[in-house]
């Protein structure tokens, strides 16, 4: 899931002064699934709002909606209709959401209330790690099912590195070393040999310095309107 | 304290876990012990249902206070009902903070049934606490008067 993290208080109050009617806009997908951004999450903030602003003086009527997902056009077409009422938009989105609700209403101010963290998942109740950097070339075949380009510090391609201290990095003495875990999970799979292959220097081409990425489906593609964008 | 913050009635609102604070609030009714009107009670499950938001709303409709009053530490009947209940509290004093309230608004307590007396003590010590704090500032329309109550301490 993309894993993402409300923005201080303080922060979103300065974005939204001289507001006064706002919708705040949750999302129904991985933002409800990491507490930053679900229906309720939308009501603590908006209720933190309205108080804060009320004690200034300065009353902000802050409505409250969530879609299943901000991050396609179809979610947002509810929102529409009574998007007049609205001097802004506040998106509890990721990032994408925000674009999409910007790209969707471009007649309306849209503003970010989270931050997006990374993509990532639970490893305990209340703590999310990194997993993936969509690094756009998976190598998880190689490396017993763990990821050393989102959990290697040094993202080493073969580790571990002389940092390594009883299984942890020498960034974070709370964060494993990635290539201890490869090296016992591959070694408890019988595997263990295949990592005395050198990995050649990796082609990073797929990963994100190009600008952004894209993935095409031709067979999914609206016939006329993949043709018309294509020119 | 200023004469003002005296002389108004302050609302309190008391989450109650049912197996044991609302339980210690009835003893102490039973008892015979005199305790603030002004703590109304909601009877929960468990405190583990008192969530962010029903704290939060109780702020933002006006109460100047919420006692969250659950099981003794390894006591709840859920197993740790009242513990996730306690760092939710500790989670809305630091919003309140944020939002300007003062988050000795909110306070967390644990109590087993037989503790009627201890309930009371606990009641009036958060009226009071609330008293000195004065009424919420997002309290709509003014103070109401403050009427005298059995309970009241010199």
């Amino acid at each position: 899931m993309i894993v993402a993290e409300q923005k201080p208080l303080s922060s979103l109050k300065a974005m939204l002064e001289g507001h006064r009617k706002v919708l705040a806009v949750g999302c129904g997908t991985c933002v409800t699934v990491c507490f930053a951004g679900g229906t309720k999450e939308v009501g603590i903030l908006a209720a933190s709002l309205r108080m804060t602003r009320g004690l200034d003086g300065e009353p902000l009527e802050v409505d409250e909606t969530t879609v299943q997902r901000q991050c396609e056009d179809e979610y947002l077409e509810p929102l529409a209709d009574n998007l007049g009422d609205y001097d802004v938009i506040l998106s509890l989105g990721c990032g994408i959401g925000v674009q999409t609700l910007a790209q969707r209403f471009p007649d309306t101010r849209v503003l970010p209330a989270l931050d997006t963290k990374f993509m990532g998942r639970p490893t305990e109740q209340g703590v999310w790690e990194e997993h993936c950097q969509a690094c756009g070339n998976c190598i998880l075949d190689l490396t017993g099912g763990i990821c050393p380009v989102s959990r290697c510090a040094k993202q080493l391609m073969n580790g571990p590195c002389g940092g390594s201290q009883d299984g942890r990095c020498e960034v974070d003495p709370d964060t494993s070393c990635a290539w201890q875990l490869i090296w016992e999970r591959m070694d408890r799979l019988g595997l263990a040999d295949r990592l005395m292959d050198i990995q050649p220097p990796r082609d990073w081409s797929s990963s994100r310095d190009g600008g952004p990425r894209r993935v095409v489906r031709e067979d999914l593609r609206t016939p006329g309107v993949a043709d018309e964008a294509d020119g | 304290m200023t004469a003002e913050q005296h002389d108004f009635e302050p609302r309190v609102i008391a989450f109650c876990c049912q197996h044991c604070a609302y339980a210690a609030a009835d003893l102490a009714g039973s008892s015979r012990l005199a305790y603030p009107t002004s703590l109304k009670i909601v009877e929960l499950p468990c405190t583990g249902r008192a969530d962010v938001l029903n704290i939060l709303h109780s702020f933002e409709d006006g109460a100047d206070g919420v006692l969250v009053a659950g099981c003794l530490s390894g006591k709840c009947h859920y197993q740790s009902g009242n513990l996730y209940a306690k760092q939710r509290v500790a989670y809305v004093q630091r919003l309140l903070a944020d939002i300007g309230l003062e988050a000795e608004r909110v306070r967390m307590v644990n109590i087993s049934a037989a503790m009627g007396a201890q309930f009371a003590e606990l009641a009036t010590e958060m009226v009071e606490t609330v008293k000195a704090l004065g009424a919420n500032p997002l309290r709509p329309g003014p103070p109401e008067p403050r009427e005298h109550q059995a309970g009241d301490r010199p």
